[in-house]
């Protein structure tokens, strides 16, 4: 299969939806009007101070969402096993909401306090579901993901409880960032995002053949020379790294993880070192132009993304769910 | 003097309360060969497993050329043991040679590329597997015999000092079962490597080899040549049923048949 030119064309893809992205809005931004010699012009402002971040930190959460994803994935050995489905998004957001609600307010290292909660429910979930798949001999598959659709459940109703027992104001907040978005203003966003996606994703690119061989089964995996344990555990680490902290900033956004890999093994293949590089670039475009359609499809009202990739993932999902063969993973 | 490759000892293992192994031991020497046999369920795979530390044993001594096993790492087995496991399990996603290639990660050093070395030595295995000519295919596509001969392939690109077959030649037709036990024999002959096999086939499969363990429930209920095997109803005994003996007037080879009642 050829696939250099098809994650040249998801390269290509992606500059122009990044480099384009600003200047479409509720108000279009042509380049000359950022070429004009007062900078601090209106369309000056709104194309530096709102649209770039955020094509910024749209990028890096599709990105880091898309790439999680296709890590549970290969670990799962089924494609309907992503952070979102197995519940790990919705501990992040009960981490993060319990941050919220507490009103804490506390950062280590650079990173910001909601985010460290919301990496520690991800871990928590993980643990969990990881236990799951180590009692008796292992779960199976449908059962681990039933198991990871009760857990989500679980969790949205504890989060439900934070919001009931939260002042009117506290509660619209949470629901709207549950809702999954990206309409903050500034360079935090992106500024929180960026040291957190690289990480996780610097990771996983050095994971990339032990994810090949992972795909073969544990047995063949560690014949070949695989010391799986400590692999799973440098995944887990990435996984909730990332998703924790795209989930603390921007909402548990779904169904990016599941859609976006799945998409581009259809395309290159299930080859790692061709899959890593087509899902990190067509994740980040992809939640980007999503970005763009929630904010210009009813301006002046925005769209929660995550109400639009939900849009798009939920038939998306029972596609996969009744496609011939499911149960086969890839 | 030739190197002894696994030293067993005591080996036992329970998993949910029932022994699955029990007091397994027996030594070989580098070069040597050994067929497992034993009726269904008697531990022949989990014993392969244990071999290869894909399953934690629960008491006794294994040494894999004079170091305990459980002393190597992950890469120094993969580099010592290739394996071939049953056929048709699971899913996979690759063609033929990307699927060899993978098996070279042994020798991958961190932040590094396969090199043409690698890529040379798969296609060797490829060639002496005979796998060569469908390199490009995807392995669903492939037909069970041409999928047993590229696991063996693979196992042979690392390189391995022992292989470890589990039933190569089960679901084989006629034609393929040849051929792969051909290519086994072929492989011992010319590169001297140590061969594990587990087998049901007492024929073809068991009388090449030099040595025989036969288990049962658990336990070794026969160790030695091939030949004695024939001897005092020592088959009847493993697999509770009867046989029945033929001698080949021109090879004056022995073939073993299960006896049938007439209905």
């Amino acid at each position: 299969m050829k696939t250099r030119p098809i994650i040249i064309g998801f390269a290509a893809l992606a500059a122009v939806i990044v480099l384009g992205a600003p200047f479409v809005g509720m108000t279009a931004i042509s380049p000359s009007d950022l070429l004009q010699p007062a900078s601090d012009s209106a369309e000056a402002v709104v194309f530096w101070r709102i649209r770039v971040p955020r094509v910024l930190a749209a990028f890096l959460a599709g990105s880091g969402l898309a790439l999680s994803g296709m890590a549970f994935q290969a670990l799962f050995r089924n494609p309907l096993a992503t952070p979102f489905t197995l519940g790990v998004s919705g501990g992040a957001a009960f981490g993060a909401a319990l941050y919220m609600r507490l009103g804490l307010s506390f950062a280590l290292l650079g990173i910001s306090g909601s985010s460290l909660s919301a990496f520690a429910g991800a871990c928590g979930v993980i643990l969990l579901v990881y236990g799951l798949t180590r009692i008796r001999g292992g779960f199976t598959t449908p059962t681990l993901l039933l198991a990871g659709v009760a857990l989500s459940f679980f969790l949205s109703s504890m989060i439900l409880a934070l919001q009931y027992s939260a002042s009117l104001h506290d509660s619209f907040r949470l629901v709207r960032w549950l809702m999954g978005g990206l309409g903050m203003v500034g360079y935090d966003a992106p500024l929180n995002l960026f040291p957190i996606v690289v990480t996780g994703a610097v990771i996983l690119f050095m994971l990339r053949n032990e994810l090949n061989l992972l795909i073969l089964g544990e047995d063949i995996a560690m014949s070949r020379g695989l010391d799986v344990p400590r692999v799973k555990r440098r995944l887990f680490f990435a996984v909730s790294l990332m998703v924790g902290g795209i989930v603390s900033v921007c909402g548990p956004i779904g169904f990016v993880g599941m859609m976006i890999p799945h998409i581009c093994r259809l395309l290159v293949g299930s080859d790692h070192r061709h899959l890593y590089p087509a899902t990190l670039l067509f994740g980040g475009a992809f939640l980007t132009l999503c970005d763009v359609i929630s904010r210009t499809a009813f301006a002046p009202a925005e769209i929660p993304v995550g109400v639009i990739t939900a849009l798009i993932g939920g038939p998306f999902f029972l596609y996969l769910l009744l496609r011939r063969g499911s149960s086969q993973l890839f | 003097m030739t190197a002894v490759a696994y030293n067993v000892e005591n080996l036992s293992l329970v998993i949910d309360g029932k022994a699955i192994l029990q007091d397994v031991s027996f030594s070989l020497a580098e070069g040597t060969s050994l067929a497992v046999i034993g009726p269904n369920g008697a531990g022949k795979s989990t014993l392969l497993k244990c071999l290869l530390r894909l399953l934690p044993v629960d008491s006794g001594n294994l040494t894999l050329f004079g170091t305990p096993l459980a002393a190597h790492t992950r890469r120094e087995l993969a580099r010592l043991l290739g394996y071939v496991p049953q056929t048709g399990t699971g899913h996979v996603p690759y063609t033929v040679e990307e699927f060899v290639l993978m098996a070279r990660y042994t020798y991958l050093e961190p932040f590094s590329h396969f090199t043409d070395t690698d890529r040379d030595i798969s296609k060797k295995a490829m060639e002496q597997t005979e796998v060569l000519p469908f390199a490009q295919r995807q392995m669903h596509t492939l037909s069970g015999g041409e999928r047993q001969k590229v696991f063996i392939a693979a196992a042979l690109t690392q390189q391995p000092r022992i292989m470890l077959l589990d039933e190569a030649t089960a679901f084989l037709d006629y034609r393929h079962q040849v051929e792969v036990l051909t290519l086994i024999e072929k492989l011992r002959r010319d590169t001297g490597v140590t061969i594990i096999a587990v087998t049901h086939d007492l024929n073809q499969g068991v009388m090449a080899f030099d040595t025989v363990m036969a288990l049962k429930n658990g336990e070794v209920a026969f160790l030695g040549k091939p030949e004695e095997l024939l001897c005092d109803n020592r088959l009847e005994t493993i697999y509770e049923t009867p046989f029945q003996f033929l001698r080949d007037p021109h090879s004056d080879a022995v073939y073993v048949f299960p006896e049938r009642a007439q209905p």
